[in-house]
């Protein structure tokens, strides 16, 4: 028996969320008496998690799964389960992780529980803290299986490093043809953009400023910090931004360290979507507006005057810390 | 072709959320409810495959008595016939098994659910479904056509989209982009009364696994109040986010 984790790489890299997972995985092992077993696809080269305690690396390649798949992936980590005999399995929270999870548990008849935020509460009953009603609320769930799978809310545990002496195996599992009847036709992926989902830091514009064509000010703000951009619903509902950039409640999660909002009121439905990021900055010519209740800093003033001294400010200070 | 629309009722965005029971119940007290907003993107499309393509669409909750008005508000955007599983939906297995269930009876070919209610924010119920049927699946479902039996989709990736061929039967986990936010559909005069002389079923649960139980809910610790720098202390921020929060 040991824990399984299914390690996510983009391109041959693995993801941030990937030695995040490990490092939790590592903890959760610990207090279960038990190893780390990861399973990859098509990663490349896998010794960087060694450095986060995995204990052994099962390493799937198969162009077969060059895309994602979401049935095909689940059933390559239900085989990886059952070969390692593995009674607890953990994903991250990225779209594909999310997309296959509920799969596995149907897969390996366990209970899933989703947005875990933080180590077990208990191991025997099996408890874990989640996220739920949207960032407002935890929910203590028990997962009563026998097995079980989880997925770890991003950013909530962080990067731990933990030197391990890994083992590495190469994993064929056998694919089910029917599991490629869902055929990525194309994928259209802006290259070098940080996206909203991968970054470490998100600035986000709202109705405050006023239209499309003074989104440059944001931008230059966003490429200081290798920052993703994002905005609030009405200002992609206007069309002045794309909706792929819309967070909150209803459009994407922001679970970041740092989230920096310019011109956002704060109402309920965009705070529920970016809650979860870290430390929280606002910027805000009205002093009520509801966003100051819940941030971490704040500036109350116009933005059109703050950004651009901010901007450079920045810029000085990266360059004097590079 | 047969639609069904796995309708998740909710409470409305604004909501207080509060607990009662020694914190092991939400207080539905006050509360109003809605058809989540994930569900109701793929219910309009589904109006639309009815309105276009002659498809009867079927809507679907499993919950108790005090869900009808989410379902009927459901019929009167212009579903054909509404279900409901008359059960406490206690986990998301739970859920996606009577589900699984009203499928098989019905042979639908194309099941709309959201890609996650906004409620307990399992996101686990289009994926388990999918799974127990071992129907094709779509998940962060943004576009869908079905021509025949063929179904062309996009789905939304970390940083971009996706498209993707599949046949029916099929699963989606729609969300917003199914339908522009400006076609959703609002209940007119006429659509709410045909909605109360629509078949409204009442049918009771299968047996399924507790697989996993809500034992308790907290709330978030409150947070201390923020930091205020002035418009011309922009170094004071600076500071602060690089040696207190050390996140830049
Ligand atoms: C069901 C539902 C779901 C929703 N989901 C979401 C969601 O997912 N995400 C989301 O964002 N919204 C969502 N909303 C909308 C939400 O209620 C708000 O309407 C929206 O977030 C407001 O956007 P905003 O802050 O950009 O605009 P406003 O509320 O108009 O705020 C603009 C702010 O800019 C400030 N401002 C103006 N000029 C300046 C200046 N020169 N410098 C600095 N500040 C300035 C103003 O003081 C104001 O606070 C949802 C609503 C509903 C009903």
């Amino acid at each position: 028996m040991s824990l399984l984790i299914y390690a996510e790489s983009a391109d041959g890299k693995f993801k941030k969320v990937a030695f995040e997972l490990a490092s939790y995985a590592k903890k959760v092992a610990e207090s279960l008496g038990t190893t780390v077993t990861a399973v990859t696809v098509n990663a490349g080269n896998v010794s960087d998690l060694s450095k986060y305690g995995v204990d052994k690396v099962l390493k799937v390649t198969n162009d077969k799964l060059g895309n994602f798949n979401a049935k095909a992936y689940a059933d390559v980590v239900k085989q990886a389960a059952q070969k390692e005999g593995a009674k607890v399995i953990l994903l991250s929270s990225t779209t594909d992780s999310l997309y296959m999870a509920p799969l596995v548990a149907v897969g390996l008849e366990a209970g899933f529980a989703s947005n875990v935020v933080g180590l077990p509460i208990s191991t025997s009953p099996f408890q874990v803290k989640r996220t739920a009603f949207s960032n407002k609320a935890f929910n203590i769930t028990e997962i009563a299986t026998d097995v079980k799978v989880l997925s770890l809310a991003k950013n909530s545990y962080g990067v731990f490093e933990s030197a391990a002496s890994t083992t590495e195996e190469d994993f064929a599992p056998s694919l089910n043809e029917a599991d490629f009847n869902v055929k990525v036709a194309s994928v259209e992926k802006a290259t070098g953009k940080v996206t909203i989902a991968d970054a470490d830091v998100v600035v986000s514009g709202g109705r405050g400023l006023k239209g499309p064509e003074n989104w440059g000010i944001l931008e230059d703000l966003a490429s200081v910090l290798g920052a993703a951009t994002a905005c609030s619903k009405p200002v992609s509902d206007l069309g002045w931004r794309p909706h792929s950039e819309h967070v909150g409640q209803t459009g994407k999660p922001v679970a970041t360290n740092l989230y920096i909002a310019v011109g956002i009121s704060g109402a309920i439905q965009h705070i529920a979507g970016i809650n979860s990021s870290k430390v929280k900055v606002v910027i805000n010519s009205d002093a009520e507006a509801p966003f100051f209740k819940v941030a971490d800093y704040g500036i109350v003033g116009d933005a059109f005057d703050i950004l651009p001294r901010l901007t450079e400010k920045l810029a000085a200070f990266k360059a004097q810390n590079a | 072709m047969k639609i069904l629309v796995c309708i998740s009722h909710v409470p409305d965005t604004t909501s207080k959320i509060n607990f009662v029971n020694g914190d092991a119940e939400f207080d539905t007290n006050g509360v109003q409810f809605v058809i989540n907003p994930n569900d109701e993107f793929g219910l309009t499309r589904a109006i639309w495959f009815q309105e276009q393509q002659g498809a009867n669409v079927t809507v679907v909750n499993v919950g108790g008595p005090d869900t009808e008005p989410t379902l009927r508000k459901a019929l009167a955007i212009g579903a054909n016939e509404a279900i409901r599983v008359n059960a406490t939906p206690t986990d998301g297995f739970f859920v996606a098994k009577q589900l699984a269930e009203v499928v098989k009876q019905g042979q639908y070919d194309l099941v709309i659910c959201g890609k996650e209610s906004l409620d307990y924010n399992g996101g686990m119920v289009p994926g388990m479904l999918a799974g127990l049927l071992d129907y094709n699946f779509v998940n962060s479902c943004t576009e869908l056509t079905i021509d025949g039996s063929a179904a062309k989709a996009a789905r939304e990736i970390d940083g971009g989209k996706e498209t993707i061929s599949a046949s029916l039967p099929l699963v989606i986990g729609g969300q917003k982009g199914l339908v522009e936010e400006k076609d959703l559909r609002i209940p007119n005069m006429r659509g709410i009364m045909t909605a109360r002389t629509k078949v409204l079923t009442v049918l009771e649960p299968v047996s399924a696994n507790n697989n996993t139980k809500a034992v308790k809910f907290e709330k978030p610790a409150p947070k201390s109040a923020v930091k205020l720098f002035a418009a011309d202390d922009l170094d004071g921020l600076i500071n602060a986010l690089h040696n207190e929060a050390k996140v830049i």
